[in-house]
């Protein structure tokens, strides 16, 4: 079982490097607020269908845009 | 440059969202191809038959289809939430085009036999150095563009498709080690068991991490982003990639139960599977709970049915699994179609059904439009799809189940009770009912083809959005 030689240590080491890559996560401050980025990223707007309100510069392009947007990043999809 | 700088890369991701539905017909037309050889011998032709084209469908549907909807959703992903443009846009096109040539090369290569017969990894080493190399971009672009994030969190999502990077890397690296005859062939570094082991190592954590951590990556994104409203647990889905990412790696051996590898290592894998059940289902209760006090969403919004649904297959192929991986059920479940069905839980009702999803979410705003061309169609994909995986592994199930209870029964003086052919014979309503379920998961795929470019002909391609200020100042 020549193969578990190599596998076990691959897996052991692999271990290690988790632990580390856990314990840089845990040191700099990722896990240091648990609610506020499951929120952050829906206040990230990504509709295709406006300018950014607060990005002024950013008319380039508006004139294939529908002219209203909406404020919730839910609603994709409306049925009438 | 500050006006490259200030917009998102999109182009990239535009490249493979739509390659992602073009290399989905494909793959799936040539599983569809292969289902019929085996309900009508006759098609087996020249070197177009199931031998052959069995791993090219393995293949596409994987590594075409589901790695470009990982390439695609992961350069999405990672712009949006760390707030910053793509690392290297350049390193990011040598990844489209590389990883296409990868896809070409194997759709040469694998009827014409030239394989390594390692399973999920028969390409020749030539394509298999491309590989890496695509891959090295890939983890260059990814966690450059990571270093170079303007928020200090690094949103879970991010966390499971980097896990999924660097572990693939690894596994395509130690699995595909060969010594080369020629251009055209090599042979394994390793030998016997060993080569068994390794190659199920790989196989295994190729489930995990490829099909398993990257689409976990997309459902922390897009499950959120559709529902408009935040994961369920934060706090879970932290958990969640840790217990997934510490475990994984050791589940392999399940593959090869009854086999020379050694007993213990085979408790071993079965013990780690099971462990592995925890994990997976607070992921899948997590994603959703998501939408606890928000379910009439689900009533008519089709993407987010994709993304729900996609998360009971997940659930419901993850209970599974642990379920087989112990040995005295491996004993009845093992080299049946049972196991097919298994994969096709998980690939269909899963990974397929959580692209599918994305995909729809992430067209319209690839394409400056508000929404898909039809909503409508996406229901009737919806549904289309959802019968074909059901008709699919239902009919795997009970093939399976009766292969294995025929293939074990014994008479009384102890010979075999039934010839194996007599099992094919059995098998064969089944497996006219998979290639039912299959034809129905294609013309899904096609509905899909339609929308899109109806989507894409009214629409423009979006190169200037604008990478917003991140909301943490004022959050």
């Amino acid at each position: 079982m020549e193969t578990l030689y190599l596998l076990i240590p691959i897996s052991v080491v692999l271990v290690f490097l988790i632990a580390i890559a856990f314990w840089w996560s845990l040191r700099n401050g990722q896990f240091d607020d648990l609610e506020g980025p499951a929120y952050r990223i829906l206040m990230d707007d990504d509709k295709a269908t406006g300018p950014v309100a607060s990005d002024p510069d950013s008319s380039p392009g508006d004139a294939g845009r529908a002219p209203s947007r909406e404020k919730s990043s839910a609603a994709n999809l409306h049925h009438s | 440059m500050s006006e490259t700088q200030s917009t998102y890369n999109y182009k990239v991701v535009r490249q493979f969202a739509v390659m992602t539905v073009v290399w989905g017909i494909v793959g799936m037309l040539v599983g569809v191809i292969i289902a019929a050889q085996l309900v009508w011998p006759d098609l087996n032709m020249g070197f177009l038959h199931f031998g052959r084209l069995r791993p090219l469908h393995t293949n596409a549907v994987i590594f075409a289809f589901g790695g470009s909807a990982l390439f695609a959703t992961s350069y999405y992903v990672v712009q949006r939430t760390c707030h910053t443009r793509i690392f290297s846009d350049g390193l990011a096109a040598f990844t489209f085009w590389g990883w296409q040539a990868v896809i070409v090369l194997a759709a040469i290569t694998l009827p014409l036999g030239m394989t390594q017969g390692k399973e999920y990894a028969e390409l020749e080493w030539p394509i298999d150095i491309l590989i890496a190399l695509v891959w090295v971009a890939y983890a260059v672009v990814f966690f450059g563009t990571i270093a170079k994030r303007k928020v200090s969190h690094i949103y879970v999502a991010n966390w499971f498709y980097g896990g999924f990077i660097l572990a693939v890397a690894l596994l395509h690296i130690v699995n595909s080690a060969a010594i080369p005859v020629s251009l055209t062939k090599s042979y394994s570094a390793y030998a016997g068991v060993q080569d068994a082991m390794v190659q199920w190592w790989y196989g295994h954590n190729a489930v995990g991490f490829f099909l398993t951590a990257g689409f976990l990556g997309m459902m922390y994104y897009f499950v959120p982003k559709q529902a408009g409203r935040p994961v369920y647990s934060y706090r879970l889905s932290v958990v969640h990639f840790w217990a997934l990412i510490f475990t994984y790696m050791w589940a392999g051996p399940h593959h090869l139960h009854y086999t020379a590898l050694p007993d213990w290592t085979q408790s071993v894998g079965m013990l780690f599977s099971l462990i592995l059940l925890a994990p997976s289902w607070g992921g899948m209760i997590n994603g959703v709970m998501t939408l606890s006090g928000a379910w009439h969403k689900l009533r008519d919004d089709p993407i987010l049915k994709f993304l729900i649904t996609s998360l009971s297959f997940y659930g419901m192929s993850t209970f599974e699994g642990p379920m087989m991986a112990i040995k005295t059920v491996n004993a009845l479940s093992h080299y049946t179609d049972w196991t097919v069905g298994h994969v096709h839980s998980g690939a269909l009702g899963w990974v397929a059904m959580i692209s599918i999803g994305s995909i729809y979410y992430l067209l319209p705003r690839l394409y400056g439009k508000p929404e898909m061309f039809s909503v409508r169609l996406i229901t009737v994909h919806f549904w289309v799809a959802t019968i074909g995986v059901v008709l699919y592994i239902a009919s795997m199930w009970i093939a399976g189940v009766m292969q294995g209870l025929m293939w074990r029964a014994v008479n009384a003086d102890g010979t075999l009770t039934y010839s194996f052919v007599e099992s094919v014979k059995a098998s064969y309503p089944f497996w006219a009912i998979r290639f039912v379920g299959g034809v129905l998961f294609l013309s899904g795929m096609l509905i899909m083809a339609y929308n899109m470019v109806k989507t894409m002909a009214g629409g423009r391609t979006v190169d200037d959005a604008l990478v917003l200020q991140p909301a943490a100042q004022h959050a």
